[in-house]
């Protein structure tokens, strides 16, 4: 690990822009998310890492409110974005998903074209006046996404006919295409390439300076190059969560140095 | 990485080394299972192609005859001083002149036509050939009359329908052993239509009449045509259309996407699985006490079998559209709500355009199931009445007392002459052409709507 970069880098700021208490999830009697208590800073990349199963999806889906639609998930807890809670019951959860946008583990384009999967988000929260400002919109998205150059000739086919990695791209672009304050991404990059994977990594140290963005990943690396704070998770339980550098370098809890050091998962 | 070999299984003896070029034992018992699969399978589809091949082959040789007709070409002379005896063409006068009246003219232009021809009959006189003809003549002439009244006076060529029985000598349904006590033919009629036939004056050929006509008295089969109720249900397939798309669809969105999984909604889904199995004739009942006497709905009108076939068709409906809703993936759903879709939005764009196919289907279905029904229209009176009529005008379409394709075959089926028989078995073909179209689209929609993701 390159320990050298990671100590240098600190947190921007300190801004917290989500915060999150005594959070307790259950599917129907599993209980999946054990009292995670955490502080997502502003402007900053917080990395989730974890083994498979331990509960990382489940939390990041509390964050925009997406376990709603789980029939037999609860959240128990309280998580406020912008000190505002956005389990309140005055909480619209569209206008919080608007807000806190959402790059799925699995890529899910719309069964439409590829402009129409982009387009949808803007089109329907409004950000287009016209259809040339839409256009700049969808171009502007899919650069970021790091697809562009694959698709702009193809703009209107199917999004389901891309490759799987050209899909989870797809994906977002879709979902930085309307603009949120928060990105939650779950292993954006599982699909992809070193290529697009660097550009994408591009796209989040980008994001960084007015979003605050939340990833998800199985890779140490990924972790390490992209995110300034780390929160490790296991079995549910939210282990151990501080800078990235001490993470990596000096972790306090033995669980977190197994799994770093790949000896769990 | 040490620990995670450490809770290994002990390892299993290794495979025997085989030659991929030989089959072994388990292979070749697999392979055989499969075969023996497929012959299963394809005996299967030939038992139910057998048993449609004969099904279509006996609807046809026994309804086709009803498609043709035989006729009877003369030349009337439309006599002035029987048809308008003032001489003045007034409407009114001529109106007064009944068909009895035009029965003569009728009987005269046989004896004519018989004469011309030189052919030599037992028959005294035209009143006594004139069973050879359909009673319905007479009728077809007053109607030119009425509508030609300057043709009074001349002599026009007509081409009459035969009497069934005629027509049905000509089939070969009618022969001189059948007829032998029957009081409306005599074999002398049968020779005289051996003759016509030679001289080319009388000849089977498509009847439109058929398709177009409508329902006749019982004495009058010749006549008889299966328009009238086609109409009947094409409205009442109209209302079906108009009241269980809309909502069967609407319920069953409201059911699979928004309502919750409770007790209650457990309830209703229960219920609409149970409506579906309910028997055809119990709707039919209940379209009698509710729509017709208690609504006070004119009776044995299209609106009413309308109404009673949607009570029918929305379980249908329900079931394959939520079958359907249920079939698209989750993850669309997600992805909509994710980009800060509300839930109708996601619904409507995206949930709805693929389960558009399958919905289509379902109501397509739904619809030619209900045109094919029978029994509860026996109850709510629409076989009761002989549709003799066409309705009158659009509204009249829904409200006017009228007959469906189904019920038409059911009451012609029932009645005494085998003519009408045929003209049952005519009329199921109809109704399967009317049903493999509807079938058709609904393929055809599916194609066209189909979207993989
Ligand atoms: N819809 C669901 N219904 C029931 N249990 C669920 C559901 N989704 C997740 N779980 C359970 O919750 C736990 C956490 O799952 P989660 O998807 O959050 O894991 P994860 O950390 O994202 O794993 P991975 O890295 O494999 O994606 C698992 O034990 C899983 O079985
Ligand atoms: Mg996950």
């Amino acid at each position: 690990m390159n320990d050298m970069r990671l100590l240098e880098r600190d947190v921007d700021t300190n801004d917290i822009k989500i915060a999150a208490r005594d959070v307790q999830v259950y599917y129907g009697d599993t209980h999946a998310i054990k009292d995670v208590n955490v502080d997502i800073a502003d402007n900053t990349v917080t990395a989730f890492i974890g083994p498979s199963g331990c509960g990382k999806t489940t939390f990041l889906r509390c964050m925009n409110r997406m376990n709603d639609t789980i029939d037999i998930a609860r959240v128990e807890g309280v998580i406020k974005i912008d000190d505002e809670d956005i389990y309140d019951k005055n909480v619209d959860p569209v206008q919080l998903r608007a807000k806190v946008g959402m790059v799925f583990q699995k890529p899910n384009p719309f069964p439409k074209s590829i402009y129409d999967n982009v387009a949808y988000g803007p089109k329907i929260h409004g950000l287009a006046k016209n259809k040339a400002e839409l256009d700049d919109i969808v171009e502007n998205a899919l650069r970021r996404g790091a697809i562009w150059d694959e698709v702009k000739d193809r703009l209107q086919e199917p999004g389901t006919g891309l490759s799987g990695g050209q899909q989870q791209r797809l994906c977002i672009a879709r979902a930085v295409a309307t603009e949120p304050e928060v990105l939650l991404m779950d292993e954006p990059c599982s699909a992809l390439d070193p290529i697009a994977t660097a550009q994408i990594e591009e796209l989040i140290d980008e994001l960084r300076q007015n979003y605050s963005v939340v990833i998800v990943t199985h890779s140490m690396q990924q972790a390490a190059r992209v995110s300034q704070k780390t929160a490790f998770f296991h079995l549910g339980n939210l282990v151990e969560y501080g800078s990235t550098g001490d993470i990596f370098t000096n972790p306090q809890d033995p669980r977190t140095e197994s799994y770093i050091t790949g000896r769990i998962g | 990485m040490t620990d995670a070999t450490a809770g290994q299984p002990a390892a299993r003896p290794r495979r025997e080394k085989t030659s991929l070029l030989t089959q072994d034992g388990r292979t070749k018992r697999r392979n055989a299972a499969e075969t023996r699969f497929k012959i299963y399978g394809i005996i299967a589809i030939s038992i139910g192609l057998l048993f449609l091949m004969g099904m279509l082959i006996t609807i046809i040789s026994n309804g086709s005859r009803a498609f043709t007709q035989t006729f009877i070409t003369m030349e009337v002379t439309l006599d002035e001083a029987v048809l308008d005896k003032n001489g003045n063409r007034d409407l009114a006068d001529i109106r007064r002149v009944s068909t009895f009246g035009y029965a003569p003219l009728i009987n005269a232009a046989l004896e004519n036509k018989v004469q011309d021809l030189g052919i030599e009959t037992l028959l005294e006189d035209g009143a006594a050939m004139r069973a050879i003809m359909s009673a319905s003549a007479a009728a077809q002439l007053r109607d030119y009359v009425l509508s030609n009244p300057d043709q009074i006076g001349e002599t026009v060529e007509f081409q009459f329908l035969a009497s069934s029985r005629v027509d049905g000598y000509l089939k070969g349904r009618v022969t001189r052993e059948s007829i032998a006590r029957d009081r409306n033919i005599s074999s002398a009629h049968l020779l005289l239509i051996d003759d016509l036939m030679e001289q080319g004056t009388v000849e089977r050929s498509f009847n439109l009449g058929f398709i177009t006509g409508t329902d006749a008295s019982e004495s009058r089969p010749e006549q008889a045509g299966i328009g009238a109720s086609m109409i009947g249900s094409f409205f009442m397939m109209l209302v079906v259309l108009a009241l269980s798309l809309p909502i069967g669809v609407a319920a069953s969105i409201y059911l699979e996407e928004f309502a919750p999984k409770n007790l209650f909604t457990d309830f209703i889904e229960v219920n609409i699985s149970n409506l579906a199995a309910v028997p055809s004739i119990v709707f039919g009942i209940l379209g009698l006490a509710v729509f017709i006497q208690f609504a006070h709905l004119p009776q044995s009108a299209p609106i009413v079998g309308g109404l009673v076939l949607t009570l029918m068709t929305l379980p249908t409906i329900i079931i394959s559209t939520r079958a359907s809703l249920k079939a698209v993936p989750p993850s669309i759903r997600d992805a909509a709500l994710g980009v800060g879709a509300s839930k109708m939005q996601s619904v409507f764009h995206h949930v709805l355009p693929l389960a558009m196919p399958g919905i289509l289907t379902g109501t397509i279905i739904g619809l030619a199931q209900a045109l094919g029904e029978t029994a509860p229209l026996l109850l709510i009176g629409m076989v009761g009445f002989i549709a003799s009529e066409y309705p009158d005008g659009f509204v009249g379409g829904f409200l006017d007392p009228n007959s469906a394709m189904p019920a038409q075959i059911f009451e012609w089926a029932k009645r005494a002459d085998p003519a009408y028989y045929e003209r049952a078995w005519g009329g199921i073909i109809v109704l399967l052409v009317f049903l493999m179209t509807m079938n058709l689209i609904a393929i055809i929609l599916r194609r066209r709507f189909e979207r993989r993701w």
